[in-house]
């Protein structure tokens, strides 16, 4: 309808949202909603459909159609636009992954208006909205607002409260027809990195990140099997990345990835600059460090001053000993 | 091949940023200014694709003020033929919507069949030029790229792009845009003769008019500069690394309900 | 005046400290412990035009000025002595005499494959009875035919072992005396010409040190550098040039030692508050910024006098003396500064502060450069 917020599903690509969704959902009913999901997926699960309306979506736009996956951005943004022309929401909203932040930016061009991108918090002011992004290597903070709607921002995932799902309730499923445009580019393949059994690192809520006192790549598996016990991502600082220790994709930092975990835990990190923008904003930071002026400690909320290699064994067993609980 | 390279200058990121008068933009005074490191490695693939090719001609665009002509003379050493430089006082508070628009114009100007960008620009994080460049343009679009080949007869490139669990390849018809992601490249230092060589090369001033664009203004605008929140204080565990442990997991479970 | 480095000079300078932040400061302390030659960065410096960067275009360099060059050497000694003394031996004492004094077949065999990087070269002036008394030449050549035969002893060539050619000095005349005096390029693999041994160092570790020993060595009278008799004058006007160089690489220690003391006063904190804060520290900083800030604009001058065309000797060795003094107090500051930290090898200083002890010494010692200045201050009186 007019004057709704858009929540564009982000999905596992096999029919199921994913739970970054209940995020960005959530905070669009903060905002006052009404709120709308818009499915852009070859195919929909029921169950997916269910858990958009119990998130709190009262409609769910779902265009199903074999051309929007494997995903094209322009293919995506050209249907979204189409939709968006015909509805008029008043925002438009996605969590920020590979497909969104370039779907997203292509339809804020094809429509005309801005895009906020990697937004950490909204807040409306009048009849505007007003978003906080981390700009600067996240060392300030930039409000920003739109000139006309409809108002497209991707979300930060682990930044904001997700919506509690709720039983019973229901959105109306809507397949409004779309006109598919003509695909320009050819998907080819896609190479599944070789899995390490954890979480994807923009995604986990628990990350451990290994720096530069990991001392070589071989040590790594400490980390992993601490992650196996609370279910963490394992990233790396720049420094261990650019000695070769691990591959550039498990990168946390300002030429990797940004970050926003409940926990994040860094081993032997000191915490330069470009490590920091990627991590910062995560909601507790546990610091493992030797060398006690490592900068680190400035940001984190508990730190230990101590070798990593005598902390990692006995953490790991503490960990398991209260989950087994 | 004609490859059009955008960049942007941006502080290097070791440099202290301070909220400047009228706190809606930085305080500009003793930063050090640097390529975002994400251009330098499209830079560094444009010159990698033209050095494989044994043809072709490397442009740099830079949107910018005055001082962003440094940036395009850095790309001019490491090796790229001539720069364009869109200089203008209309652009001062260009959005990432009007920066795509004026480097829209120039392509056409230019017809390159290939345009390299960085994944994003480390100032302002925006990340959203590449995909609206190729909106504006009508052209194919990957963000992100890991790898990249052109082929033979350069009508297509295939692109591999980091999404999240691995990499998605496509073919795209030329001409495309492209962004690069880390680990696409390791960019060069500029040789002694490519910097000696840097100030014969041209570099284009171009004003909006030139580009038959007007002054709009942005669709996204800053209402404010904000420092960060200050974290609460933490604290330091201290004790033996087994009643440290110990403590630490008792405080993320009953104080951060962290795990 | 103008105080202020071109647009080029600036890039020259931001790309030699991009080069040695990323590429040699990771290796340094490594290179420093095993005492070894940096094959893989002089290779890359070779390759970026740093080797010979002020010979021209036409013979492999680059065409750069002199105040390029010393910018460059002064980030190299940013992060370790070894790399710019290795650079600076070859392009100001092995390239730069040879452009200067050498024939075009010369330059060609001799100097185009030195500037590219491709091949090292050196200079053997010392000897074990002639060191700051460089007209004592012991070692002797003598012409036979279309040859001289070289025999004598070179102690203290750096870059000696690893070059491929040496600019040696001998007498062919010894009645002469220092007009007596000529200069051979003896290339390595030369019968009668071998290194036994290299010299164990306080610093600069990463850099040769050879001796040279010549047994009826027959060099050809081809390879003679200028004319027989004119090599004291080759060696001085090619020391002249080189000292700007040992200068900026004085400036450079000091600079890395300084800016390694000015981020530990940050960190590290006594009775509360970080270092920085006490006024002992303050003022040893304060010391340390503005004599090498003086040290640095010497050396700048000198280079931008030989730029001009302008005599240098005097700024040269005002530089070369108030950098080498400048680097000893700053280093050994930078250790006190550091405490107990500073006198290990965990940080940095250690190495900087073994490091600047020759820059006193080598291409005139701080004595002999106040003779200089003295000689050119009083004219020909003193």
């Amino acid at each position: 309808m007019a004057g709704a917020i858009w929540c564009v599903v982000e999905d596992d690509r096999k029919g199921t949202p994913k739970k970054v969704m209940a995020e960005v959902i959530g905070e669009a009913a903060r905002l006052g909603g009404p709120v709308e999901a818009v499915w852009l997926t070859d195919k929909a699960s029921e169950d997916g459909l269910r858990e958009l309306g119990s998130w709190g979506a009262t409609k769910v736009w779902l265009l199903e159609n074999a051309a929007f996956a494997p995903y094209r951005s322009e293919v995506w943004a050209a249907a979204l636009a189409e939709l968006a022309a015909a509805q008029s929401p008043k925002a438009i909203f996605g969590p920020v992954t590979s497909r969104q932040r370039e779907a997203l930016a292509r339809l804020a061009a094809r429509l005309g208006v801005g895009i906020a991108a990697d937004s950490v918090a909204f807040a409306m002011e009048g009849d505007r909205l007003v978003a906080t992004r981390p700009v600067y290597a996240g060392k300030l903070l930039s409000k920003v607002t739109w000139a006309k709607q409809p108002w497209v921002a991707t979300l930060r995932p682990n930044v904001f409260r997700p919506a509690e799902s709720q039983a019973g309730k229901t959105a109306a499923v809507e397949r409004p027809g779309v006109k598919i445009a003509n695909a320009q580019m050819k998907f080819i393949e896609r190479r599944e990195e070789l899995s390490t059994g954890l979480p994807e690192l923009a995604e986990a809520e628990i990350v451990i990140s290994g720096g530069r006192g990991m001392k070589g790549p071989e040590n790594y598996v400490i980390l992993e099997n601490m992650g196996k016990v609370i279910g963490a991502a394992v990233g790396a600082s720049r420094a261990a990345v650019d000695a070769g220790w691990r591959p550039h994709r498990f990168q946390i930092g300002q030429t990797g990835r940004t970050i926003s975990p409940k926990l994040y835990m860094g081993f032997g990190v000191s915490g330069a600059i470009q490590h920091l923008a990627g991590m910062r904003t995560s909601k507790v930071i546990v610091a493992v460090n030797k060398d006690p002026e490592a900068p680190i400690f400035k940001i984190a909320d508990y730190g230990i001053v101590a070798d990593l290699f005598e902390v990692v064994p006995a953490l790991t067993a503490e960990f398991k000993r209260l989950l087994e609980k | 091949m004609k490859i059009l390279v955008a960049i942007k200058q941006v502080p290097d990121t070791a440099t202290q940023v301070k909220i400047g008068a009228g706190g809606k933009a930085i305080d500009t005074a003793g930063i050090t200014w640097i390529v975002s490191p994400y251009d330098e490695f499209a830079v560094e693939e444009a010159l990698r694709v033209k050095e494989k090719r044994g043809q072709g001609e490397v442009v740099a665009v830079c949107l910018g003020p005055d001082r962003a002509k440094e940036a395009l003379r850095s790309c001019l050493a490491m090796g790229c033929d001539r720069a364009i430089h869109l200089n203008d006082p209309a652009w001062t508070a260009a959005d990432t919507l009007t920066t795509a628009r004026a480097l829209a114009a120039v392509i056409k100007q230019e017809q390159p069949q290939l345009v390299l960008c960085g994944r994003q620009a480390i100032d302002d994080d925006m990340g959203a030029v590449t995909a609206q460049l190729s909106e504006v343009l009508g052209w194919p679009c990957a963000a992100w790229i890991m790898e990249e080949s052109v082929d033979a007869d350069g009508k297509n490139v295939r692109a591999a792009r980091q999404v999240e669990g691995g990499l998605e390849v496509f073919d795209l018809p030329l001409p495309a845009v492209i962004s690069a992601q880390k680990g696409l490249n390791e960019p060069r230092y500029p040789t002694l003769k490519g910097i000696m060589g840097a100030k014969k090369k041209e570099i284009k001033d171009v004003k909006a008019s030139d580009l038959g664009l007007g002054a709009e203004p942005p669709q996204l605008s800053v209402v404010a500069l904000e420092a960060l929140p200050p974290r609460p204080p933490g604290r330091v565990i201290q004790g033996d690394v087994a009643t440290a442990v110990k403590e630490l997991v008792r405080a993320l479970r009953e104080e951060a309900k962290a795990i | 005046m103008r105080l202020t480095l071109t647009d080029e000079q600036q890039m020259i300078q931001t790309m030699a400290r991009e080069f040695a932040e990323s590429e040699i400061k990771p290796v340094a302390e490594e290179l420093d412990r095993e005492e070894r030659f940096p094959h893989e960065t002089v290779k890359r410096l070779g390759e970026l035009g740093m080797m010979g960067m002020t010979i021209p275009e036409r013979w492999g360099g680059s065409g750069a000025d002199a105040v390029s060059l010393i910018v460059a050497i002064i980030e190299l000694a940013k992060q370790c002595a070894s790399h710019a003394v290795i650079l600076t031996v070859n392009n100001s004492l092995y390239c730069e005499p040879i452009l200067t004094f050498g024939t075009d077949a010369q330059r060609e065999r001799f100097l185009t494959p030195c500037a590219r990087g491709e091949k090292i070269g050196c200079f053997s002036l010392t000897e074990p009875q002639a060191g700051s008394d460089a007209a004592n030449q012991q070692t002797m050549a003598v012409r036979d035919g279309d040859h001289y035969v070289l025999n004598g002893r070179k102690i203290f060539v750096t870059n000696g072992r690893e070059a491929s050619t040496a600019l040696v000095f001998c007498q062919t005349d010894r009645a002469k005396g220092r007009n007596g005096v000529t200069a051979l390029l003896v290339d390595k693999g030369t019968p009668g010409f071998s290194v036994p041994r290299t010299e164990e160092k306080l610093g600069i570790r990463a850099s040769d040190t050879a001796e040279f020993l010549f047994e009826d060595c027959r060099v050809p009278v081809a390879n003679r550098l200028g004319e027989e008799g004119q090599g004291f004058k080759i060696a001085l006007a090619t020391l002249a040039s080189s000292r700007i160089g040992i200068a900026a690489q004085g400036v450079g220690i000091a600079t890395g030692a300084y800016e390694r003391s000015v981020a530990y006063a940050r960190e590290r904190k006594a009775f509360g508050v970080p270092i920085g804060q006490h006024q002992m520290i303050q003022w040893m900083l304060a010391d340390m910024a503005t004599t090498i800030e003086g040290a640095r604009l010497l050396t700048l001058r000198a280079a931008a006098l030989k730029d001009a065309g302008q005599p240098y000797v005097k700024a040269a060795s005002m530089a070369k003396y108030f950098a080498a003094e400048t680097a000893m107090k700053v280093t050994t500051d930078a250790i006190q500064v550091h405490g107990g930290y500073g006198y290990t090898r965990e940080y940095q200083v250690e190495r900087f502060f073994r490091d600047a002890k020759i820059t006193q010494i080598y291409e005139g010692t701080s004595q002999i450069q106040k003779l200089v200045i003295a000689r050119e201050v009083l004219g020909g009186d003193a």
